[in-house]
């Protein structure tokens, strides 16, 4: 009998190529993922007169820096876009590029694409990498080093990581989703709160989620300091796979599922850590501050500094100083100037009805923009008509991209100005120099864009099926 | 990259928490060859928005001390690139983000762990001054503003700052078991070749 192991300890055994006697374990990378800022790692390849060892394995993708309106691209952006260009085809790299209809952000098309399995190990130079281990697949964000290292080798040189189960009983009530779900659990544990751990999300409240739920709550687990996030795959996995272009077909694809059926945490295995939540206490969520972690729930207000102590007042002064936000307002009298929906957060499908669900028959009242996930993303919520309830609604319905996210392409926040957003991370600056960032869900974000301020989505979506 | 062991030099405070990779290089900067040199971009807009940012103030600076999960964030290398070529060689803090952490050693930068009241005091001997900072990254110990300090750094770590060791060419020694590593995956799992 061997000892009981966690869903992790099995994914990260089946890749480990060697030990180290001081513990690091090389390991081999089923899937390397690239796109435009891999730049430097590409250097340091050329530097070295090395070529790409596994160009089979390796994806490039243009999200980053890629253009989501029509216009002149600016030179530094067109470089950019070009320059992973020329690295894909000298290496023999299949790229992504701008018109290609798989086109998107990366950790979008990866999963739709059907490049994302269970069982993979999934590297990109992208923090945000962790979206795919929503399939039972163990994925991680890297540095432009480590992404040469995987270009030059194929494999990543890892310290084994602690093990960590967030168990979320209950149900999730109506309006509230994995956003708000990730959001809790990040206020509650802090930014830092999962730091040097592996995450494995349970619990009803987690089977209950549709696949792009789970990719949405895995993507966040970076923003709680998280190593990687990882929900068993089941059935909701198995029929999102099937069928989709890089995903096995025939025999393969019954060998797949007999050993993707061995992935998951057996009874009686230990974690380093547990945390148990219950699902039914979680109300939409949005941040008040500069970190993911000052979050709460939207019927809630803005704190009190004065209230905290030592270093956690002076940290929410200076968040509520540069968010310009008064102690203790009331979080849905906060006005806003524009919205955002997209990214590799809440870019997908699912994100895009929910949102559109919220603003049938409804006008924004702020200007906002709206970038699909992906290319093929866009073409799915326009036929569905839910780029016209966009458009209707008097939202910029655009082209996929990491978009106002991050700002490299061009979209961003101005100064001073204040965002509700469907994206990951409300740093000073994220959004644009001097832009104000409050994180929630696209449902949360499309009842800002009607009611002008931060709002609790659930009365707007009472009678709405 | 070459290794070190020693440095003397001075310390500045940077007294937040949650200093992301956003603020240590804001995204606008990061399509510019690293051949430029990155050190302008440090912190750009916290330093521009200040009247006299510690930074600009001390430029010279070797050390950074600062609070808890410093370098969480984004996975941009570009973050540790603004540092080193700024001329820091260590920045001591009680948390990092863990990918900045290993981007830091890839690029001859100590990641140097303390408790958070061994931070509050020095940040109080700190103030808006340069003090002296002296640090023995074989020892894992260091002199700051006249605080003797033993800091936590993992040992595969150090060992990789010591040396300036390079992981590709550590790899490269092992490519026939790489190899082997991949015939063997791939044909008791056929499945994950992407199929097309």
């Amino acid at each position: 009998m061997t000892a009981p192991q966690t869903l992790f300890g099995k994914l990260w055994a089946a890749h480990e190529v060697m030990r180290r006697d001081d513990g690091t374990s090389l390991l081999w990378v089923d899937r390397h993922l690239v796109h435009e800022g891999s730049h430097h790692a590409f250097v340091k390849l050329e530097s070295r007169g090395l070529k790409v060892a596994a160009p089979d394995l390796t994806f490039g993708v243009v999200d980053h820096y890629a253009p989501t309106r029509a216009g002149e691209m600016a030179a530094d952006i067109r470089r950019m876009i070009d320059t992973l260009g020329r690295n894909a085809k000298a290496q023999g790299i299949r790229l992504f590029g701008l018109r290609d209809p798989g086109q998107g952000i990366v950790h979008v098309i990866g999963p739709e694409q059907g490049l994302t399995l269970p069982g993979l190990l999934i590297n990109c130079g992208d923090s945000h990498t962790s979206t795919h281990g929503a399939f039972g697949a163990l994925a991680f964000g890297v540095g432009a080093t480590e992404v040469a290292h995987i270009l030059a080798t194929q494999t990543i040189w890892q310290q084994r990581p602690k093990t960590m189960r967030i168990t979320v009983d209950g149900e999730l009530g109506a309006g509230v989703t994995a956003k708000d779900l990730a959001l809790h659990w990040i206020a509650e544990l802090g930014a830092d709160g999962a730091r040097g751990h592996a995450i494995e999300y349970a619990g009803p409240a987690v089977r209950a989620l549709s696949m792009e739920g789970r990719l949405t709550l895995c993507n966040l687990s970076i923003e709680g300091g998280a190593r990687l996030g990882l929900v068993a795959p089941d059935q909701v996995t198995f029929d999102y796979i099937k069928g989709r272009n890089f995903a096995p077909k025939g025999a393969d694809w019954e060998a797949a599922l007999r050993d993707w059926s061995q992935l998951a945490t057996d009874t009686d295995a230990r974690f380093d850590r547990e945390v148990a939540l219950n699902a039914s206490d979680i109300a939409p969520t949005v941040t008040w501050g500069t970190s993911p972690e000052e979050a709460l729930p939207i019927t809630g207000h803005v704190p009190d500094p004065a209230r905290l102590s030592g270093s956690k007042q002076a940290q929410a002064r200076a968040a509520l100083e540069y968010m310009a936000l008064e102690p203790g307002m009331a979080l849905d009298q906060i006005t806003v100037d524009q919205v955002f929906i997209g990214s590799c957060t809440n870019g997908r499908i699912e994100d895009l009805r929910l949102a559109a669900k919220v603003l049938a028959g409804r006008k924004a009242v702020v200007p906002g923009l709206v970038s699909p996930g992906s290319a093929q993303v866009k073409k799915q919520a326009e036929a569905e008509g839910l780029a016209d309830v966009f458009a209707q609604a008097g939202l910029e319905w655009a082209a996929s991209g990491c978009s106002m996210c991050v700002g490299m392409n061009g979209d961003r926040v101005g100064a001073g100005k204040r965002c509700a957003s469907s994206t990951n991370r409300n740093f000073k600056g994220r959004q644009g120099r001097g832009a104000r960032t409050h994180l929630m869900s696209p449902a949360m974000v499309a009842a800002a864009a009607v009611t002008g301020h931060l709002a609790d989505v659930r009365p707007l979506l009472e009678g709405r099926a | 990259m070459t290794g070190w062991t020693q440095i003397n030099g001075t310390a500045v405070a940077l007294p937040q928490e949650n200093v992301d990779t956003d603020q240590l290089i804001p995204a606008r900067f990061m399509s510019a060859p690293r051949a430029d040199g990155y050190g302008k971009f440090l912190l750009h807009d916290l330093r521009q928005d200040a009247a006299d940012h510690v930074l600009d103030r001390h430029a010279g600076a070797d050390v950074l001390i600062t609070r808890r999960n410093f370098g969480s964030g984004s996975s941009r290398e570009a973050a540790v690139y603004a540092l080193v070529d700024f001329g820091i060689r260590a920045v001591f803090a009680p948390s990092f983000g863990d990918i900045f952490q290993s981007n830091a050693v890839n690029n001859g930068l100590l990641p140097a762990r303390l408790r958070d009241a061994e931070i509050d005091a020095l940040l109080d001997a700190i103030g808006t001054d340069a003090v002296s900072a002296t640090v023995d990254l074989e020892k894992c110990a260091a002199v700051i503003a006249g605080h003797t300090l033993t800091f936590e750094l993992d040992p595969v770590w150090q060992e990789k700052l010591v040396n300036g060791w390079d992981d590709i060419d550590l790899t490269a020694q092992h490519n026939d078991r790489i190899k082997d590593f991949r015939t063997a995956r791939f044909a008791a799992h056929p499945w994950a070749v992407p199929a097309s």
